[in-house]
């Protein structure tokens, strides 16, 4: 689904991804770890196409189509979910009104019909309750006022509501206790663990992975992969640490 | 005597920010000509201005006296005229309440103004003024609010919020709060900032499908909303609202 290959970029004139080579196919769910400065917040935002990330070499190639030529809102269309390490919160802007315009700009995008208000309604309510969020939180102000765990609560919401056909994870474990932990990774489970979908967990501890079992991890050290395991790996780093386990790779 | 020196200069604190070219074509008694409000005691007023027209001067200039425990409530939205402007110049009589919900817009080379001047002139009078102002291109935004509290209006409570949005770089915004107060227990408040759409707000609605416009409307919208809501009739503020959004969709 997702084919990244000799990926370099940069922020401000200075090289964050060095070469990065990744694929993740459906059915996936591909855990990327790393110390912090690896680069693996770059590579979320590069992948999401945040303005100020510049691509100076390699492709990335997501469901057959050039990922990088396209705008951030027509990644989403085309079914790429990127999942915010720091949701932003957005004043004035209710998250009833935001994620209905958010999905109806996508299914405009694709040829699909808009979906009317009830209807709406009533997927917001299911995938509320699937993360144990009110839906009295979706009414308000997008993520002002939220704690981090119903910041986090509630983009997998968003996500459950747009049902993206990948997601790319940015420390979405971050700020978590641990029973917002399980919580979050059962919403993860049940959104996207299928045959058809793929995920890109970014991850900077193993915590999440016990509750979302990866069938792939991969070390990000210095912008690029390094080492790819099953969820062996991330047990290794857990047990002896990130320079002992790069010191074998 | 010439005509040309009874116009409004620069040198006039009020029009310090203005677009002076263009009124000069403008008959000087304009500028002597009120609309007169009073609003009587115990009662309550409320009207829903919206300056429109494309060329040359739009103006309205309104005088409101408001009688001992009466309320005014001005909803406004400044969007017309290569010089668009508002001037409000208010009494406020003992307990009295002076509310107003202002939004400027413009694009080009426009200028468009609220000029306000609020005299408290009796004790335990209350004034609320909020103004937002949106612009693009090379346009000029401004609020001048003058607020002048006499010796005995002790017990005063009046508060001034204006905030510019630049939607471009060549467009620029100002705003003057001027305090002038004789009492001493009062309480007067003035805020101002200005500044441009969020970029981490705009990348994070772009990554959940956005295109561009929905985002510029739907931030737009959610600042200019500011400017509605301490407005106590709902039907003025929906207006302001909707029209305000319709004068932005008219951008090119």
């Amino acid at each position: 689904m997702l084919q990244i290959d000799n990926l370099h970029a940069e922020i401000a004139g200075t090289k964050i991804l060095n070469g990065l080579t990744l694929s993740v196919n459906a059915g996936e769910i591909h855990a990327i770890m790393g110390p912090n400065g690896a680069g693996k917040s770059t590579l979320a935002y590069v992948l999401g196409g945040r303005p100020g990330y510049e691509v100076t070499e390699g492709s990335v190639f997501f469901r057959g189509e050039d990922l990088l030529a396209m705008d951030p809102h027509e990644r989403a269309a085309a079914g790429l979910f990127l999942g915010f390490q720091y949701p932003v919160e957005i004043p004035g802007v209710s998250n009833i009104q935001f994620l209905r315009e958010a999905l109806n700009a996508q299914r405009a995008q694709r040829g699909q019909d808009a979906m009317s208000g009830g209807d709406f309604l009533k997927l917001a309510k299911e995938k509320a309750g699937l993360l144990k969020l009110d839906m009295e939180m979706l009414k308000r102000q997008v993520n002002v006022g939220f704690s981090g765990g119903e910041k986090k609560r509630a983009e997998m919401v968003q996500m459950g509501i747009l049902d993206p056909a990948f997601a790319v994870l940015d420390e979405t474990d971050s700020g978590l206790d641990i029973d917002a932990l399980r919580v979050v990774g059962d919403g993860i489970n049940a959104i996207m663990r299928n045959p058809e979908k793929g995920v890109l967990l970014i991850t900077h501890y193993q915590r999440l992975l016990e509750v979302v079992e990866p069938t792939h991890v991969s070390i990000l050290s210095k912008g690029r992969i390094v080492k790819t395991g099953g969820p062996e790996l991330a047990s290794d780093l857990e047990r002896e640490g990130y320079d002992a386990v790069m010191e074998n790779a | 005597m010439t005509d040309s020196i009874l116009l409004p200069t620069r040198k006039d604190e009020s029009w310090r920010y203005s677009d002076i070219d263009a009124i000069q074509d403008t008959a000087p008694d304009t500028f002597e000509a009120w609309e007169d409000i009073r609003v009587a005691e115990g009662e309550s007023w409320s009207d829903l201005i919206v300056i429109d027209g494309s060329d040359g001067l739009q103006m309205r200039r309104l005088r409101i006296a408001i009688e001992r425990g009466a309320r005014a409530e001005l909803a406004a939205l400044v969007a017309g005229g290569q010089l668009g402007r508002l001037e409000v110049v208010v009494t406020l009589a003992e307990g009295a309440h002076f509310e107003l919900g202002g939004i400027t817009l413009g694009g080009d080379d426009t200028t468009r103004e609220i000029v306000t001047r609020l005299a408290h002139e009796k004790p335990g009078a209350t004034s609320n003024q909020t103004v937002r102002s949106v612009h693009w291109g090379k346009a000029t935004g401004n609020f001048l609010g003058r607020i002048d509290v006499a010796r005995d209006a002790q017990k005063t409570d009046a508060a001034q919020s204006f905030k510019g949005l630049l939607l471009d770089k060549g467009a620029s915004v100002n705003s003057v709060p001027q305090l002038e107060i004789y009492a001493d227990d009062v309480q007067c408040a003035h805020g101002a900032t200005v500044g441009q759409l969020d970029e981490s707000a705009r990348f994070y609605m772009a990554a959940r499908g956005l295109p561009p416009e929905t985002i510029r409307r739907l931030l737009v919208q959610a600042f200019l909303g500011d400017a509605t809501r301490e407005l106590a009739n709902e039907a003025t503020r929906e207006t302001l609202l909707e029209q305000a959004l319709a004068k932005l969709d008219e951008r090119a």
